[in-house]
């Protein structure tokens, strides 16, 4: 792993002496959410329904994982404790996770993979066009870079729901499926942790008030393109990043962890 | 048995890195694809600066070794690989040269100016990129994402072959 030390990581705005705290578990928050999410997608590996869409989500999952492993490295660093970007995804356990449950939420059939997609999208996208003109200079730099991969991520994950919307009756009915089977999960995204809080009311986040605004413009949009009634007045679940999670996040770490726990340290 | 050899300059370590290439498109070095971002000599300690293509590009880390080992095999221990992630890569650093290696390589190269961006033009017109085989324009975008992250999936309407873009991204 290799860190720039002329890359300043301390932050201008209105510091307090719990921010660079707030702002380690904030990162991680950012690292647990694209590193789960590339999981589910590379579950998808060698199973996609045709050639293309299967290296679709490859290449979606490897964007992902290669933006966790920056969270992760900066997050190690905020920390300062000795801890890596290994032992931070690979040695905490599912209540020390803190993404939000929509990416953790099983793959389901295509419709959900790429209904779940698409909601992260919207709002992964436009997080990072205001993460990359944000005051903490290491945190920007990480956005400038992801948002450049999250605009082919959700053209593609919008057009595909404008096809399985506007689609065959088969396509229709699962993507309406999916939607009464996801949409709950997307209020949190948006809804802002105590950590969140804080670090808005310092200056270092940007209000998600601006940020609902945008997605929900653009889920207009794609949803009339698609035909698909907008979702209204859905009770939205939270949890995840507060580290309550369902059930479904164990096992996918059970996974992902699992050479690690079972031979600690391994390298190779 | 290696030689004392006088300090370094700058201008020799930018030749040495010339001859590094990138692993997985190995006909382009890692000049010709704007990898390098600095390179500084402070005595006898060296200082090369990298930036990634794309986030998980897997190849970072292989290019750093390379590197190392290239500048090893002159004489030169003390090096430091700083990653840079800001301001981030764009191929409009991609040099004239490369782009016509990877052409005759078999690889479209980018268009320039007509990068994903910030508008989502969803269902849009294709990019028109040119057969690096039979050089027709009748070509079609198969999927943005093709056998790496840098590069999407064509085929040539005349000649039927399948080919890689490497996309424009900017």
């Amino acid at each position: 792993m290799m860190t720039d030390p002329t890359m300043p990581s301390q932050a201008a705005a209105a510091s307090s002496p719990e921010t660079p705290t707030q702002l380690f578990h904030y990162v991680l928050q950012l690292a647990d959410t694209s590193l789960i999410l590339a999981h589910r997608l590379s579950e998808w590996c060698g199973h996609g329904p045709i050639l293309e869409q299967d290296l679709a989500m490859a290449n979606i999952a490897l964007d992902l994982l290669g933006e966790a492993r920056s969270y992760y490295q900066y997050a190690a660093e905020l920390e300062g404790k000795g801890r890596t970007e290994d032992d931070l995804a690979y040695l905490r356990s599912a209540v020390e996770y803190r993404n939000p449950l929509l990416v953790e939420q099983p793959n389901g059939d295509f419709a959900s993979t790429i209904l779940r997609q698409f909601i992260y999208d919207a709002f992964h996208y436009h997080l990072l066009l205001q993460l990359k003109s944000g005051p903490d200079a290491q945190l920007a730099a990480i956005a400038e870079k992801s948002v450049k991969e999250a605009a082919y991520h959700i053209k593609w994950s919008s057009e595909w729901v404008i096809r399985l919307g506007d689609g065959t009756e088969e396509s229709r009915r699962r993507v309406e499926k999916a939607i009464e089977n996801l949409w709950r999960y997307a209020g949190e995204l948006t809804t802002p942790s105590a950590t969140e809080k804080a670090l808005q009311a310092a200056g270092f986040l940007p209000d998600y008030v601006a940020i609902q605004q945008q997605i929900d413009a653009h889920v207009v949009r794609v949803f009339e393109e698609a035909t698909l009634p907008v979702p209204q007045g859905v009770f939205m679940q939270k949890g995840g990043k507060d580290g309550r999670h369902s059930e479904h996040l164990g096992y996918l770490l059970a996974e992902l962890q699992y050479l690690q726990r079972t031979y600690p340290g391994l390298q190779w | 048995m290696v030689e004392h050899l006088a300090a370094p300059t700058e201008e020799h370590i930018w030749q040495l890195l010339e001859e590094v290439s990138d692993p997985e498109v190995p006909v382009l070095s890692i000049l010709d694809l704007g990898i390098v971002r600095a390179v500084r000599v402070a005595g006898e300690e060296v200082h090369v600066t990298i930036t990634p293509t794309y986030s998980g590009c897997p190849a970072m880390n292989t290019i750093a070794t390379e590197i190392r080992l290239r500048l090893l095999s002159e004489g030169i221990t003390k090096l430091h690989i700083h990653n840079q992630l800001s301001p981030a890569w764009t191929t409009d650093w991609m040099s004239q040269a490369g782009r016509e290696k990877l052409e005759a390589y078999g690889i479209a190269p980018p268009v320039d100016g007509t990068a994903t961006g910030h508008l989502l033009n969803l269902f849009g017109a294709d990019t028109a990129v040119r057969c690096p085989l039979c050089k027709s324009e009748h070509t079609h975008l198969v999927s943005q994402f093709g056998s790496t992250a840098c590069k999407a999936h064509y085929q040539c309407d005349d000649c039927l072959e399948p080919f890689d873009y490497f996309k424009c991204h900017a």
